[in-house]
This record gives structure tokens, sequence and C-alpha cells, in this order.
């Protein structure tokens, strides 16, 4: 049998149900992992007490034939989703001490389906950023290199602890969320899967909240299987979340099973030749097309006219749902509170010693476009955008049934490289964001290296609840792409 | 679009941020940046198009006007960064206040 750390959740599952080996075995090999790769910086808190305890847990719950789905499966959770009695951060300074009373309705799902947790995993300081430079706790270290050359990589963001974990074999699957991007780039970047939900597909109830109209919490794996088979444990309706969709769950494994695309017509927005993309992905995005018509499926071109306006029109929605999300840190009811003369220098004192420079940042573009005389010049202006965006979207669909296009415009970027100006670093999510503005289910598959070795991934966007076409056509695309590349000395 | 010291200035007091002096020029530079790549938007003929919000389709769901939680002020007050005041410190879920510095001269 191969090493524990080396099979998927799908693998893990049967030789788990076959006895071979137990979810403590399980939990131990994958701690182990943990401790080997520590340098990467992946993880903000290590529980491995409590994966023990849930492992042990877990046996206990296999031995009387109760197996859930993800019986005895290890995971990372992003520090975003509340987890009770575990310290939660968001990769923040001011949430300093704070210690969820309450679990998150998704990872209380996962824990619901005898998933077991090893750690919450490190990412962007409150979600926001592409790198995952913006952490309070430090960057993370992408397991890839560039052949032939040692600089350390950054992992994507703002998952970027939950892509690495799992690229470097720690755990077979994380959590992340995703607001313009955050799973499906750093996915790419670590040649992984990635899956961003419909908007309303899984709760956000216990998520550390950054765009409340975008974010979107969802899977990174190594396989399609695995993100249906993790997205089918967490997702569901919430009466706790008034945004999540009261629709039943839909046989999301069944779909990632059957990689049948005969027929199915994938559009190919045009609007994404761009500028500034790398020749690697747009030869890239060619042979996705190729490998997608040999599989039986007919490519079609269609139009999103308004694409290039998706990400200014997002620095404008996002910042200013972040500048009033945040609002809450004040230093009254919990984490960091720094003193001051008067209770206004307290906030004032507390959030400026508590916020890093992106959140402070975005914090500052959303108060402007919120305030007295910018609000229709700005935030209504980009509301007016987004109605086009997801109306483009609308009438493409029409035309086909899922579209295809490249994750990102570049690979993994060193660290410190793109840090100079904010815009070019935003650049990074050109081709996630549009379909986040629409709120559509977009997933991200490992298609090929570029020649320095690196991973680059094709996204398939899906019809709004319609995960399970958006699956097949990944699957197909997984199975013809063949991606069996792993991370040298991982 | 050009934000100049006094704008951050004034928005950083709306945010209720503190922010250095030394740090208003090169804040007021990269803002200007952003808020100059976003100016693109003015491209874009959005008459007559109503602003999106949210992009679930669903109607806001209504429940009754009832407690659905309670009793857990012992949980909401665990983590207050001042430390909490309890009315009735043999039990802490009989309820208890955050603290803050004094707001009354």
């Amino acid at each position: 049998m191969a090493a524990l750390t080396d099979l998927t959740i799908a693998e893990l599952t049967a030789v788990l149900a076959q006895k071979k080996a137990s979810a403590l075995e399980v939990a131990d090999a994958h701690l182990k992992k943990l401790d080997e790769h520590r340098a990467l910086n992946a993880f903000i808190t290590e529980t491995p007490d409590k994966a023990r305890e849930m492992a042990r847990a877990s046996d206990s719950r296999r031995a009387r034939g109760e197996a859930g789905l993800l019986e005895g499966v290890p995971l990372a959770i992003k520090d975003l989703f509340c987890t009770e009695g575990v310290q939660t951060t968001a990769a923040s300074h001011i949430l300093k001490g704070f210690v969820p009373p309450y679990e998150s309705t998704v990872t209380a799902n996962l824990w619901k389906a005898g998933a077991v947790m090893v750690g919450k995993t490190n990412l962007d300081e409150f979600a926001m950023g592409s790198s995952n430079m913006t952490s309070h706790f430090g960057g993370v270290e992408n397991p890839w290199k560039r052949k032939g050359d040692n600089r350390k990589l950054v992992p994507g963001g703002s998952s970027g602890g939950s892509a690495a974990a799992v690229a470097a074999y720690m755990v077979p699957g994380s959590t992340g969320t995703d607001t313009g991007g955050s799973i499906r780039q750093p996915a790419s970047f670590c040649g992984i899967v990635g899956l961003k939900p419909t908007y309303g597909r899984c709760s956000r109830w216990g998520v550390v909240a950054f765009a409340s109209s975008l974010d979107q919490p969802g899977p990174l794996t190594r396989t399609v299987e695995d993100s249906a088979l993790l997205l089918q444990g967490m997702a569901g309706h919430d009466p706790k979340d008034s945004t999540s969709a009261p629709l039943a769950v839909p046989d999301f494994v069944a779909a990632a099973r059957s990689p049948d695309i005969e027929g199915l017509r994938i559009g190919i927005p045009k609007e994404y030749r761009v500028d500034g993309t790398s020749p690697e992905i747009t030869a890239l995005w060619e042979e996705g097309i190729e490998m997608m018509k040999a599989a039986g499926a007919v490519p079609v071109e269609i139009s999103l006219p308004h694409t290039k306006y998706a990400l200014p029109a997002y620095y404008i929605v996002a910042p200013a749902e972040c500048s009033s999300n945040l609002a809450r840190y004040d230093g009254v009811r919990f984490g960091l509170r720094v003193p001051g003369k008067d209770l206004i220098e307290m906030y004032q004192n507390t959030r400026g010693a508590g916020f890093g420079k992106e959140v402070r940042r975005r914090i500052l573009i959303g108060t402007y476009v919120l305030s007295a005389g910018y609000y229709d010049a700005y935030y209504r202006k980009a509301q007016q955008i987004r109605a086009l965006i997801a109306r483009d979207f609308k009438q493409a669909f029409e035309k086909c049934d899922v579209l295809l296009t490249p994750t990102a415009p570049t690979a993994a970027f060193a660290a410190g490289e793109k840090m100079d100006d904010p815009v070019t670093m935003y650049l990074n999510d050109m081709f996630t964001i549009p379909a986040s503005m629409a709120g559509l289910p977009g997933i991200s598959v490992p298609a090929g290296l570029d020649k320095d070795g690196l991973p680059l991934g094709l996204q398939i966007i899906g019809r709004a609840f319609d995960e399970e076409t958006m699956l097949r056509a990944a699957a197909a695309l997984e199975k013809a792409a063949a991606f069996n590349h792993r991370p040298a000395g991982y | 679009m050009s934000l100049d010291k006094d704008t951050v200035s004034r928005i950083a007091r709306l945010a209720r941020l503190k922010v250095a002096d030394e740090e208003l020029a090169p804040l007021a530079g990269e803002l200007s940046g952003i808020f100059a790549w976003i100016e693109q938007l003015n491209e874009v003929d959005t008459s007559n198009v109503e602003p999106l919000s949210s992009v679930s389709d669903v109607t806001l769901p209504m429940r009754a006007d009832t407690v659905t939680d309670g009793g857990i002020a012992a949980k909401i007050l665990a983590n207050a960064p001042g430390g909490a005041v309890y009315i009735d410190p043999a039990d802490k879920n009989a309820g208890g206040f955050f603290t803050v510095p004094k707001v009354v001269e």
C-alpha cells in the first residue's frame, strides 16, 4: 500500500472502511508531515491533540457502524473559520487572543461527516491578498520551486496555507474561502484543485467576513473527485445565513465520477485573451480546448463584453463591504485593545495597530467610496457594472453549458515580486473575479507545467447552482490533462 | 481622481484608523493610483442599469420575532479584551458587562 499521506480522500475513506488503517494512524501519519514541513509556514495553529481526540472518536464511530461520508479524513481549516475552543486569527493582529465560543456551520458539517481537524492554515490577513504575504504571521512558502532556482515562491492567496498544505501532502484536503479568486488562484499556483461553489451553496455563518456579497467557502484537494466529496460535506442550507440557498445538496460525487462531456458546449470567452497573460498560459488554454474537444465537447466562442471592468468594479465593491464588516473590530468585545485617552482614541489606536497595510488600504478605499458625495460616483456605479457583468454571463450561458478559461495570468511568483504596486498584485485575479462578481461556481484544475516546471491551472465556470455540470467537465479535463507531477521533495 | 493628504487624514478619521503623519503622503499616492485605475469604469454607460447588490435571487427569509438563543452571557463575555464584569460572579450566565475607558467626565 502507498503511504497514507499519498492517498486521496476517496482512497483514504476506502482504506479506512476496509480497516487497513485506523483514523488515529491516518491522523498520526499526517501530523508527522506537519512536523516535517513546518518551515513552509502553512499553519498558524496546529492542533495535534484535538486531531488525535477526533480520530479516536472517529474510530469508535466506525466500530459502532456509524461512519459518515468523510469518516476519519484529516483536514486543514483556513484560519478564517471559527472553531470552538481553538484560536482563530484571520491572520490579523487585531484578533489577538480570540478563541471562538462557537463553531462555523461549514466546519460543524465537516465534523458531523466524520472529518478530523489537524490545524488552522495561514492566509492573507482577513483574506485580502493574492500572495499570502499580508499575513501577520508571515508568508507561506509554495512547495514548488522553479527548476534550477532556489528562490522561495508564494503559494498564491488568500487561501495560501490551505493550498500549500495540500500540495505538500500534509493533508489530502483543506477548506478555503474565495471572494475574488482566493481558492482558485492558490490552487493554480500549487498544482492542485480548488473549487469555489455558487454564492449561497455553503453557509458563511462563523466565517470571518471580508466582503459579504462575494465570500464563499469551498474545498482545496488534489483531485476533482475529492473536491466533490469535500463540497458534499460542506454544503447545505443554513437558516443562520440569510443568503444561504434553501436548496437540497445534489450528488456532487456522482457528477465528478462521470466525466462524460459528449456534446457539452464549452464557452471560450474572447475577452479573456488579454495582454499580460503569459504565452505559455495562452498555449495551455488552447491545449485545454483541444482536450475537451477530443473528449467530445463542442467549443463555442462567446463574448463577455464587460470583462475588463470586473476588476476595478470589484475594487470598489469588496473594499466597501470590507470597511463596513471590519468596523466591528473596535477593541471592546474581542481581540486586541490598545488604550487611548478616550474611547475614540482607543478605537483609533487599536485599529491602527491591529490592521496590516493592505487591510488598512482597503478600509480607507471602502470608507472613501461610501462617504457622502462619492457613493453614487463609485459604489453605485460599481454595482451597476456588476449587474452588466452578471448579464454578460447569463447571455453567454444561453449558448454554452460551462466556460473554460485560464485560472491566473501567470504561474507562482517569488516572494517580493509584484509587491511595489497594489494594482499589479490585483491583476492576478483578473480571470477569477468576473465569476465572483456574478456569484457563479468556478473550479481550477491543474493542467500542465510551464518551462520553469511550475504548475498552471485552467478554470471551468458553471451556471449558478450547477456545480454538477462543472464537476463533470472538470473531471474530463483532469482525465485528459493527466497532471501527475508533484513538487520535488514532497 | 487624485487624493491629497488631508483627504486621507479625513477618511482615516471616519474609519477610526490611526495613521501616522509620515504615512499620509505615501498612502495618498497609492490610493490615487488605485482610483486612477478605477476611473476606467466611467467608459461604461450605466444609465438605466439597476445596481446589483446581491447575486442571490432568493428573497430574504423572514422568521417569527421570537428569542432563539440566550443564556450564554459567559460565552459572549469570554473574549472581552478589557476583562468583563459579572453581575453574579458565581453565575456568569446571569449577565455582565464589557469594560471600556471612562466616557463621561
